[in-house]
């Protein structure tokens, strides 16, 4: 009998682990729900489908245990956030090539289950986005309230894609405007006379933000999460902003309306936080999560694309290890010693 | 008494289940029918066994001498006859065996006389002899011969004495009973090694889940009259580990690298305090211990236990349930399942647990490692398990040392709270054991590389040395061949001038020829030398029967010789001998 101890263990899992993950981003997909109808429920089931599948089929290829790690539910956390960056009346095939990429090339191709070093959701959205511009930038319009088999169909391909299925964010919408406008153009007017923007930042979405910062305390409430990333994540983009918006509020939006716009508190909360393609060090999420709101900020104003997080976060992955390398913190009876390691 | 606390980071808070076994008062074990005594119980030297089998022996009699300052004598846990001096299987994970002593009791208990002292009647140096030689040693765990650990550092000044009854590990309640009614005694004890040490403070400190045995310490403590300060810790394992509680109660911490002493702080079991105390005061060398007795059992219960005795026969007094499959030594945070139930009780037994799946489930498979970092957050020595772990697995041992992997403590908090059911504390083991192995391996590779250098070195040092020798012997007789070649050649001229490149000065034209021959010369000589110097070598190596004969024998043998050529069966000699008339 080969029992080493602790003979107590947690009451934990991976699989728990996950699990709390779609737990926690219930809030958010419930105020998504509500913003968009039932489309984005729809793409949450294709994706989880996609995933488990192409999970099962990298299983198999490696005679890897399939319920063990079936029920994992990591594949679900990847798909999940598939669908939730992608834009929720995508073509079904649009979410499943990301979804394929994420689990077969981001995930398994690297060694499965915590050995990625990207992102596998991040992977899947800048594979699709480089491209399909035209289809990852096509968001619902505001307000338009499809019913779900009218949108199952424009899902599946089996209704057109009519104009009013392809309005742009509410945060590419002020970037283009500004920029065509040169100088013309200023964020209060925008804000104030276009009806995609809501209270904060863009209408309705403002509110699947909030429901993503919920669950986000939540995890960290929970200890799935440190603090470090979400706070050094939202500081970071919060002074980027603020400072550029001090400076020329009618060319630069406020930081509330960048933390409410596009994916920054799914960011902070649930992509930036990710363990294995992220910091592990305290000093390193700082790092991390700084780095991971300032790109995001820089790319989604002056870059090209409609938001930056997925850049952001891929880009920091790459640094992870070296951050995580460079900021070991001292252990217990070193702090004092002066001299550093004895190594 | 307000204090500060201090903290530590990390720990785990697991279910204590300690009040299974707190129901009941401490009872005494019976004399089990075969002790088994290992000799070596505590860290350090092997005890040499100072009897046989067939000897009789009593209680407390000595029965294996320290060897060495860090080692500690063991004694006869009961009256009785030693039956055997044997090896047999220890209550240590590996399952190997060590010399035990085997005592058949006579269920007399019958004591050696005991000699209770005053100990401040003695000089420090005595009373750590005697607790050596009662056997004394730290009953936390460790086992480490506190004898040892009383002498304060020459350096730095004492400042505290750490007590230990936080007792910080699941279902063991052995300290807590002791606390609750020996207190005094501890007491007493920690007064010894206050006298001895000297530190500025002592501080008792016990986890805030055992509050009537910090009652009854602070009863005692004011009843004998000292100023020692119980504290209550927060509970959160490990806190009674021996580090934590040092930073916990002090603010210190001690690195790896160094003692407690050299921060001026020395940490003491409570239970060693008491053995301490009985060994001195009352002259009982320690021959039983507490231990908790608990888990898969029906009456869960503190025993006081003869060393020796074997686990399963302490456990059947809790009558353990019938799906009980094996035994604990230790906690369920840092214990072992012991390789067979027979191995005896020792000093560091302080809790044996009944095993069964329903106890503790079967762990889950384990999962790849998602580096979620609960193990970092646990770790009471902020280590990065996760880390360690990943360079154990791949055997890549200098990285798992560049995160410091010998400031593990193996408190088992990593692998407690780990998602993915890595036995991280398994891989470390692992590690740390591979590092010393393959240091050991290093140091005789070292030591057999040195013998062999030195060896070339000597060999060569041999060779240069030959070789001068015969240069100069050369050189000698060179000069001696020249000098008569010049007085041969130069009759008439003075002899001073002779030993032409001898003298610098001299023109170097005609010295340059004879400096030629001279080296010629003197290369025929060497040559001429070395032949006549094996000759005689050869000569001397042939045996001869001759050689050391008495005058007797040679008389003897002259006689026989003489016969024998007037016989004319031999040529005469000169002389039967000569080399032998020249020696003598």
């Amino acid at each position: 009998m080969f029992a080493p101890a602790p003979f107590l263990l947690k009451d934990t899992s991976v699989s728990q682990v996950m699990t709390q993950v779609c737990i926690a981003l219930v809030p958010g997909i419930a105020a998504y729900a509500w913003l968009v109808g039932p489309a984005i429920l729809v793409q949450l089931v294709i994706a989880t489908l996609a995933a488990l599948l192409a999970e099962t089929a990298m299983l198999r290829i490696q005679k890897k245990p399939l319920t063990i790690f079936l029920s994992d539910g990591s594949a679900v956390v990847t798909a999940w956030l598939i669908a939730l960056t992608f834009p929720p009346l995508a073509p079904w095939w649009l979410v499943v090539i990301g979804t394929l990429f994420a689990i077969v090339v981001a995930k398994h191709l690297y060694g499965g289950l915590g050995q990625n070093p990207f992102n596998p959701a991040m992977v899947a959205f800048a594979v699709c986005i480089v491209s399909f511009p035209a289809l990852m930038s096509q968001w619902p319009s505001v307000g338009l309230q499809l019913p779900l088999l009218d949108q199952i169909n424009v899902i599946l391909g089996l209704a057109p894609r009519v104009d009013a299925l392809s309005s742009a964010t509410p945060l590419d919408a002020m970037k283009t405007a500004l920029k065509l406008g040169e100088g013309t153009q200023d964020v209060p007017a925008l804000l104030a006379n276009q009806d995609i923007y809501g209270n904060f930042a863009g209408r309705g979405w403002e509110w699947v933000a909030i429901g993503y910062l919920l669950g986000g305390l939540w995890m960290w409430q929970r200890k799935l999460i440190t603090w470090h990333v979400p706070v050094s994540f939202i500081g970071a983009m919060t002074l980027l902003s603020g400072g550029l918006w001090l400076v020329n509020p009618a060319q630069y939006a406020s930081p509330l309306f960048h933390l409410l716009s596009g994916g920054a508190m799914l960011g902070a909360f649930f992509i930036a936080t990710d363990p294995v393609s992220g910091c592990t060090t305290p000093r390193g999420k700082l790092i991390f999560g700084a780095g991971a709101g300032l790109l995001a900020y820089i790319i989604r104003v002056f870059g090209g694309y409609p938001d930056g997080v997925a850049f952001a976060v891929l880009l920091m992955n790459l640094c992870a290890p070296v951050i995580d390398l460079l900021t070991q913190p001292r252990i217990f009876g070193m702090k004092n010693a002066g001299k550093g390691d004895k190594a | 008494m307000l204090m500060n606390l201090f903290k530590f980071k990390g720990g785990v808070k697991p279910p204590t289940n300690k009040t299974q076994s707190l129901g009941r008062p401490i009872a005494q074990a019976p004399i089990p029918s075969r002790l088994v005594v290992p000799l070596h119980q505590s860290i350090g030297g092997t005890p040499r066994p100072v009897v046989q089998a067939g000897d009789k022996v009593l209680k407390g009699q000595l029965i294996g001498e320290a060897d060495g300052w860090i080692s500690a004598a063991v004694h006869a846990p009961t009256s009785g006859t030693v039956v055997d001096v044997a090896m047999h299987v220890q209550p240590h994970p590996s399952g190997l065996d060590a010399l035990c002593v085997v005592i058949e009791p006579d269920g007399k208990d019958e004591w050696i006389p005991r000699e209770p002292v005053d100990y401040k009647a003695l000089t420090p140096e005595q009373v750590r002899e005697r607790l050596q030689q009662a056997g004394v040693v730290g009953l936390g765990g460790a086992v480490f011969p506190t004898h040892g650990k009383l002498t304060a550092s020459k350096t730095v000044p004492m400042e505290e004495m750490v007590i230990n009854g936080a007792e910080c590990e699941p279902f063991i309640t052995c300290d807590d009973l002791l606390m609750r009614e020996r207190a005094g005694e501890v007491v007493r004890g920690i007064g010894i090694f206050r006298d001895l040490l000297q530190p500025k403070r002592v501080l008792i400190g016990i986890e805030d889940n055992k509050p009537e045995a910090a009652a009854a310490m602070r009863a005692a403590v004011q009843a004998v009259g000292e100023t020692f300060e119980v504290i209550q810790v927060p509970t959160l394992y490990p806190a009674g580990g021996a580090k934590q509680l040092i930073r916990v109660l002090t603010g210190k911490e001690v690195p790896a690298a160094k003692r407690s002493t050299d921060l001026g702080v020395q940490c003491f079991n409570v239970a060693t305090a008491y053995t301490a105390w009985r060994a001195i005061a009352h002259g009982e060398p320690v021959v039983s211990r507490l231990v908790t007795v608990t888990g898969n059992v029906h009456e869960p219960r503190n025993y006081e236990v003869l060393i020796g005795t074997p686990m399963d026969e302490l456990l059947k007094l809790a009558t353990p349930h019938p799906d009980t499959d094996g035994i604990v030594m230790g906690g369920p945070m840092m214990g072992f399942l012991v390789p067979d139930p027979k191995v005896p009780v020792v000093k560091a037994t302080n809790c044996l647990i009944a095993h069964s799946d329903r106890l503790f489930p079967p762990k889950a498979p384990e999962m790849p490692c998602i580096r979620c970092g609960a193990c970092a957050q646990a770790c009471p020595h902020e280590l990065q398990p996760f880390e360690m772990y990943w360079f154990s697995r791949a055997k890549n041992f200098g990285k798992t040392q560049e995160y410091h992997i010998f400031d593990c403590i193996e408190c088992g908090c990593c692998s407690f709270v780990c998602p993915s059911r890595i036995p991280l504390v398994q891989y470390f083991r692992f590690a740390k054991s591979e590092i010393w192995a393959r240091e050991r391996e290093k140091n005789a590779a070292d030591q057999a590389k040195e013998r062999f250098e030195f060896k070339q070195l000597r060999e060569e040092r041999e060779k240069a040395e030959k070789a001068e020798k015969l240069a100069k012997a050369a050189a000698a007789q060179a000069a001696k061949k020249a000098a008569e070649a010049a007085a041969a050649a130069a009759s008439g001229d003075t002899p001073a001038e002779a030993p032409g490149p001898a003298s610098a000065d001299t023109a170097a034209t005609p010295a340059a020829p004879s400096a030629a021959d001279a080296e010629k010369a003197a290369k025929l000589a060497t040559i001429q030398a070395a032949m006549e110097r094996a000759k005689a070598q050869r000569e001397a190596a042939q045996p001869k029967n001759t050689e050391q004969l008495t005058p007797e024998q040679q008389r003897a043998a002259d006689e026989i010789e003489a016969r024998r050529v007037a016989a004319k069966l031999v040529e005469p000699v000169a002389s039967a001998n000569p080399a032998n008339e020249k020696a003598e």
